[in-house]
């Protein structure tokens, strides 16, 4: 059984037919890039699968926790996979440290002492152990990813799921970012990623996913996807990238 | 121009003038309190609640932002009564106060609410909290935050307001200063003793807000 079942799912808002019918299955440990062009589904397609949207038809599965629109599924499903935004979306009034102890503590019913263990490991594990008391607005963008994701990470999730995470971010900062990804794929953690830097998607991803106008328009691993790409579509997509 | 100041009445009222100030001081902070409460379970009810309540607090918010202070004291007061439930006056001036500021903090917290990015709902969504624990626990305090300038002197305004309690025998600082003019015929000294008082209870009040800001808000800036 894969770890991320997505079938047949179709995504409209109002008139406008976003997903077509994805169908994805991810097995454990893998390493998913997601390209294509803007406009083509793909940020739409991550937030379906916590739950962020409502889907309209299909299913998706994430280790056994079924989708569905009422709360405890969703927190089910929710806990098994984490979502790291371009945005960040710190919260603003916790230092870095109660950024990842609180849903830890709310959520989880962890107590006080073991959330802070918790996420001492945690920055630790992004190079953070000494910002753990700062607040969001002192961090570089870098570093508030950073933050996002160790918060991401100390709810154990299965799988995480990251939106063009260093797009917001200054070019001098990226790196820093990816290279926690990478640690973060290479230690196992299933990875679903939606990423202009195709460098990174060649490099350190098991599978790519090409998304053309709602659909699964081309996948396979990435020497087959960038180095013989079936479709005009993705041609001209890989062509346009620089 | 040969009006004589007299404060020599001070001397025997002064108690009187304390227990009204008191009195006023208790109607604030307890009003404040309960006030702003309702006006944020207002605001999530009309902002993030369940579809049937939302026309309900609309309803309520707009009945008491569109009608007088007094009526609504008035009503509270002298209409109840008839309906069977009995209240003492300061009970039915600390009622009014809540259920003003309520309606009016409702609308002051919701505006925060709406100036908070829905990307701090998805993150606390996300990470698996619910609805309500991602309102309690990251949206309240930085929608506190931005709105709390406003918050506070609707706070103020209530308490200045709150001079009207009065006008049912409420024995707060204006019916403290009604009550020595009409022992003492000095109008004008008991009314700038009171004038005096209020505005002092009002800087008062504004401190006593910031602090609540500084321990309430630890980060300076809101996004
Ligand atoms: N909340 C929404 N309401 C209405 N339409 C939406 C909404 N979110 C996305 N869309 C539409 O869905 C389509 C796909 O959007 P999506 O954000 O998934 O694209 P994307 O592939 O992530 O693009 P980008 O590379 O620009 O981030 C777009 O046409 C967009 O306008
Ligand atoms: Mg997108």
């Amino acid at each position: 059984m894969s770890l991320i079942e997505i079938t047949d799912v179709r995504k409209s808002f109002g008139a406008n037919e976003v997903l077509k019918g994805i169908d994805l299955n991810v097995e454990p440990g893998e390493v998913i890039a997601i390209i294509g062009k803007s406009g083509s589904g793909k940020s739409t397609l991550l937030r379906c699968i916590n739950g962020l949207e409502t889907i309209n038809s299909g299913s998706i599965q994430v280790a056994g926790a079924q989708l569905a629109p009422d709360e405890l599924h969703l927190k089910a499903l929710r806990l098994k996979v984490g979502m790291i935004f371009q945005s960040f979306n710190l919260f603003p009034h916790k230092t870095a440290g109660q950024n990842v102890m609180l849903s830890q503590m709310v959520v989880k019913k962890t107590p006080k002492p073991e959330a802070e263990a918790m996420a001492r490991k945690m920055l630790e594990r992004v190079g953070l152990a000494h910002k753990f008391d700062a607040y969001p607005d002192e961090l570089s963008g870098g570093q508030q990813q950073r933050v996002a994701i160790a918060r991401a990470l100390a709810m154990q999730p299965m799988a995480l799921l990251c939106d063009e995470v260093t797009s917001a971010l200054d070019p001098e900062l990226v790196q820093e970012v990816l290279a926690v990804v990478k640690e973060l794929a290479a230690e196992g953690m299933t990875l679903l990623m939606v990423t202009h830097e195709m460098r990174f998607a060649r490099d350190v991803c098991s599978r790519v996913v090409f998304m053309h106008m709602g659909r699964v328009h081309e996948i396979g691993p990435p020497a087959e996807v960038f180095g013989a790409p079936k479709t005009p579509e993705l041609r001209q997509f890989l062509g346009a990238q620089h | 121009m040969g009006y004589v100041f007299d404060y020599s009445w001070l001397a025997d009222y002064w108690g009187v003038l304390l227990k009204g100030v008191l009195v006023t001081a208790e109607l604030t902070l307890v009003g404040a309190t309960l006030g702003v409460s309702l006006g944020v379970a207002c605001a999530w009810a009309r902002s993030l609640g369940p579809r049937w309540l939302k026309p309900i607090v609309a309803t309520y918010v707009e009945l008491i932002r569109n009608t007088p202070f007094l009526i609504q004291l008035f009503f509270i007061f002298f209409g109840l009564p008839s309906l069977g439930v009995q209240m003492s006056e300061i009970q039915a001036a600390l009622l009014a106060m809540v259920i003003n500021l309520g309606a009016y903090s409702c609308e002051i917290v919701r505006a925060g609410i709406q100036a908070t990015g829905q990307g701090q709902f998805e993150a606390g969504w996300s990470l698996g909290m619910t609805r309500f624990e991602t309102f309690r626990y990251v949206v309240l305090i930085p929608a506190l935050q931005k709105i709390w300038p406003a918050l506070s002197s609707q706070i103020v305004i209530v308490m200045l307001g709150s001079a009207v309690v009065s006008q049912i025998a409420a024995e707060d600082l204006s019916f403290a200063a009604n009550f020595i003019q009409s022992r003492t015929f000095r109008a004008f000294e008991s009314y700038i003793v009171a004038t005096l008082i209020y505005l002092a209870l009002a800087i008062l009040l504004r401190q006593l807000l910031r602090g609540v800001g500084f321990v309430l808000f630890p980060r300076r800036s809101g996004r």
